[in-house]
């Protein structure tokens, strides 16, 4: 993948993708299209029940089936059998109990996808069924509620204590609820596991994170961690889905018990059930404001449903509690954030990150706050705006540039779109419109929204980078080895931009991710450009010195190599940060702090409920732009995300079951329905990042949803304290209004 | 099984396929090729989208039996003697991909769309396009790419 250009194309400009031809040739490897000669098929049985012991499995019915070379339940699972990215309660496959559907229960391994699939359905299991816990708050405190989870069904409960005065002259009080999202990545989940000669195996997948895997997985098969190696498979999208482990131990198992390659690759409907939702939550919030609208307090309760296992939750639920009143300066602060365990669908990481709930919630109380105060939902957001210096409800000191109010500014004085047309097409549902627009109504509304990059309350948050430079050919050739994930998000230019910058060598090679080179952490959090970048930057420099050193007495950089190549490994992590207090929720738990700005303007046929996104605006402060085509792309599927989830994305369950697990009953936003965006991007660095940039990828996702319901609102006249809207939530209520 | 063959890629192709096998499966574990991607399995994302006999289907809503014998173009056939073609030159020039996974769809769907229409509107490249789903990239660089790939076609001697 190497590029050979005229001149150096470093940070800031707009490298291409080193992977673009092959992605557009075709000839790029996703994780499903791995194939080896001899390969065989796995297959997974899951659990059609939320909630049930398990009293039997014969496996009798599918060993017998002519094609089928092993079938595996807990009890061949070689190690240890539980895993997990916080807390190792997960079992690898169900132990007489299963805690949500689609819990994997038995595994299958044979020479062909459907014969795979076919002898699992054949594997008879014996359920005994029982209640499912399917109230996240009778979960949470309901203490006759039966116990999902061994410890209780509490995941976390983190509080946010600030301040004693919880009176003001306006309060504005509701209750918010935001539906289960699912990230709905195109390339489901998928990969291959290779037997190898020494016991081990080697695993081609899909993943945001190959050390917290191989960290999972070899415990799990019983080997020392060297023994289970990964690299990485071409990644089909990921949004958080693939923190979270799918298939790896599963084909691991059976590549070890059959001795042959192993490949797996879920189905649509299985990826539904194969990996971790966004949380849905429940939220009360309370704010109070002197009558020109400054804020006094904000009381909020948060319940974020985790479903049957850990995963993520606790970090989920202490970004919901630590940016739970947003980018707004408050001096009393009072909120419960918990985590709960369910029979519903488990929950972890999605774009976003426990920050997206909360978010929807408290832009939703500052819009009712204006209008209690006869303020406009900008005015009131600028006059509540944190800025450098301000203090969060952490009591975390906002140490860099955050200049919320003037974003907000500029965002209220960008154009606005001209009247809707008459145009059928151009009518909110398109030409399936059954009227002629009599009832249409054009609304505009506001979001803001703050999140936290990298990792945060004391993790040891670090990334590595091997770089080379040696002669190929006669010419100076640099080779940049990470373990960063590539999931889409355009790792791969930054890495290539800023070993051009550092060294001035245009000829850039990025290395395959794998475990051979130590671990990069997650692709999450917004966090890889930031210390993915930091190490390959700091692995550069000390190339770079080196190379001067060699070069003193005036020797050329290709006389230099030609002594052999110049290699250094860097290891680079961010500013510490620190657990939030149990009880008071203080501590400068966060690292990097990013704001944007959104303003939709929307087009709602209030008789049908139907909403077309007419115009999205925003406004993003990324402290330093690394690549302007790619980081417009970030801010453009990070709105349509939240465009999706303000409108049409959700999970629907009905006692524990997931109703609609196919891209037909969960929508995804199409071209249509995502409107063209007016952009504004600023730079304002951050002194602690490298280059002062900041991570730029979850924050458009938080700030969209809000300002979509907002114009859906100011359309409507309507409370609409639920996301997804749906058409129902109009049209029915909205009887009232459309005369 | 039934023994057919496929003009893929203006390579005739032998395969031996059961009735129910979909042509999504048979391009990818029959042919080896596997530049066209499954993402739903049900005709609703696109990513299958294959060109048949020039016009756009989903490859994982037919099956193989039923074009035997017929044209297939993949997006491993959209290059011409090694060259990626003014689409996929617009697509990775225009940044209208991050994972890719939606790609192949695009530009066969874009293909055939551009060949119909070459110089569309805006609502005629939203509208020519919007079977298809992307997950990534919120569309924008998608529309400016099929924008491109229309300049670029212009560009191209006949
Ligand atoms: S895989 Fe064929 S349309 Fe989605
Ligand atoms: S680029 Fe990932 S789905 Fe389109």
């Amino acid at each position: 993948m190497s590029i050979a250009t005229g001149q150096v194309q470093g940070v800031g400009q707009s490298l291409l993708r080193p992977d673009g031809t092959l992605k557009v040739t075709g000839e790029f490897a996703y994780s499903s299209d791995l194939w080896l000669d001899g390969m065989l098929w796995g297959a997974t049985l899951r659990s059609p029940h939320p909630s049930a012991w398990i009293r039997s499995i014969d496996v009798g019915p599918a060993l017998a089936m002519p094609g089928v070379f092993a079938v595996l339940t807990h009890q061949d699972v070689p190690g240890v059998k539980f895993y997990g990215l916080e807390h190792k309660d997960q079992p690898v496959l169900a132990i007489d109990q299963v805690r949500y559907q689609g819990e994997p229960v038995a595994l299958v391994a044979a020479d062909h996808p459907e014969t795979a699939r076919r002898a699992a359905d054949a594997i008879v299991v014996g359920y005994e069924l029982r209640e499912a816990v399917t109230d996240p708050r009778q979960a949470a405190f309901d203490p006759a509620c039966p116990q999902v989870n061994p410890h209780g069904n509490v995941v976390r409960h983190q509080p946010v204590r600030v301040g004693d005065r919880f009176t003001a002259d306006v309060v504005v009080t509701a209750e918010y609820e935001v539906g289960m999202q699912d990230q709905a990545f195109l390339g489901p989940e998928s990969g291959l596991a290779v037997p190898a000669e020494d016991g081990g195996v080697d695993l081609y997948v899909a993943t945001q994170w190959l050390h917290v895997d191989q960290d999972q997985v070899a415990p799990c098969l019983g080997l020392p961690k060297e023994k289970v190696r990964l690299t990485l498979a071409g990644v089909g999208g990921a949004f958080g889905a693939r923190e979270d482990l799918s298939m790896q131990i599963h084909a691991s198992m059976l590549a070890l018990r059959t001795g042959k390659p192993i490949k797996i690759v879920y189905g649509r409907e299985e990826s539904f059930f194969g990996h971790v939702h966004r949380h849905p939550a429940w939220m009360r919030y309370e704010h109070g404001a002197t009558a020109d609208g400054m804020l006094v307090y904000v009381r909020a309760e948060i319940v974020l449903d985790g479903g049957a296992y850990t995963s993520s939750s606790p970090a989920v639920v202490g970004n919901a509690a630590s940016l739970g009143v947003g980018p707004y300066e408050v001096d009393n602060v009072w909120i419960d954030a918990y985590g709960t365990y369910t029979n519903n669908p488990p929950c972890g990481a999605m774009r976003g990150f426990g920050a997206v709930q909360a978010c929807f919630a408290y832009e939703s109380q500052m819009d009712r706050l204006a209008e209690a105060c006869g303020l406009s939902p900008v005015e009131i957001r600028i006059r509540n705006a944190v800025s450098q210096g301000s203090r969060l409800a952490t009591g975390q000191v906002v140490d860099t540039p955050a200049p919320l109010a003037g974003m907000l500014r500029e965002l209220a004085a960008m154009p606005l779109p001209g009247p809707g047309s008459t145009d059928l097409r151009a009518l909110p549902g398109g030409v399936a419109q059954t009227t002629h627009g009599e009832g249409v109504r054009r609304g505009i509304g506001y979001g803001v929204g703050i999140k936290n990059i990298c990792f945060s309350e004391g993790f040891d948050d670090y990334s590595t980078a091997r770089v080379r430079v040696e002669l190929l050919g006669g010419e100076p050739h640099v080779l940049v080895h990470t373990a960063a994930a590539e999931v889409g998000q355009g790792l791969i230019m930054v890495k290539s931009q800023i070993a051009r910058t550092e060294l001035g060598i245009d000829r850039v090679t990025i290395v395959p991710a794998d475990t051979t080179v130590g671990s990069a952490g997650s692709s999450s959090a917004s966090r890889q450009s930031y210390v993915t970048g930091g190490a390959v930057k700091a692995a550069c420099e000390a190339v770079r010195e080196r190379l001067d050193k060699l070069r003193a007495g005036g020797a050329s950089l290709a006389e230099v190599l030609a002594a052999g190549p110049v290699e250094e490994t860097r290891e680079y992590r961010h500013r510490p940060t620190f657990p939030m207090d149990p009880v008071t929720g203080q501590g400068d738990s966060h690292t990097q702090l990013a704001l944007c700005v959104h303003r939709a303007v929307v087009d709602v046929d209030v008789e049908l409920g139907l909403v077309k996104v007419v115009e999205l605006a925003a406004v993003q402060d990324v402290g330093r732009i690394m690549n302007p085509l790619a980081l417009e792309g970030q801010i453009h599927g990070g709105t349509a995300q939240g465009l999706g989830l303000a409108l049409m994305e959700e999970i629907q369950v009905r006692d524990g079951k997931v109703l609609n697990p196919s891209f037909t009953d969960y929508l995804i936003p199409t071209i249509l329905d995502m409107p063209p965006m007016r952009l504004s991007i600023l730079e304002n660095p951050d002194p602690h990042a490298p280059y002062g940039l900041r991570g730029a990828g979850e924050p458009p996702t938080l700030s969209s949803t809000p300002a979509i319901a907002a114009a859906v609102r100011n359309a409507t006249g309507l409370a609409l304290a639920r996301v997804p809207i749906r058409p129902d939530d109009i049209a029915l209520a909205g009887s009232a209004l459309a005369g | 099984m039934h023994d057919i063959t496929l003009y893929v890629n203006g390579i005739p192709r032998e395969v031996s396929v059961p009735a129910r096998r979909l042509l999504s499966d048979c391009l990818r574990h029959d042919l080896g090729l596997t530049g066209t991607h499954v993402g739903c399995e049900h005709g609703v994302c696109g990513a299958c989208t294959v060109l048949l006999d020039g016009e756009p289907v989903r490859s994982c809503l037919t099956f193989a039996v039923t074009v035997a014998g017929r044209e297939i173009t993949t997006v491993e056939g959209l290059a011409t003697d090694g060259r990626p073609s003014p689409v996929q030159r617009a697509f990775a020039e225009c940044h209208g991909l991050q994972c890719g996974f939606c790609t192949p769809g695009f530009l066969c769907t874009t293909t055939a769309f551009l060949r119909e229409n070459p110089a569309p509107t805006e609502e005629e490249v939203l509208e020519g396009i919007s079977g298809n789903l992307c997950r990534c990239t919120g569309y924008q660089n998608i529309i400016k790419s099929v924008h491109r790939a229309a300049e670029l076609l212009a560009e191209e001697p006949t």
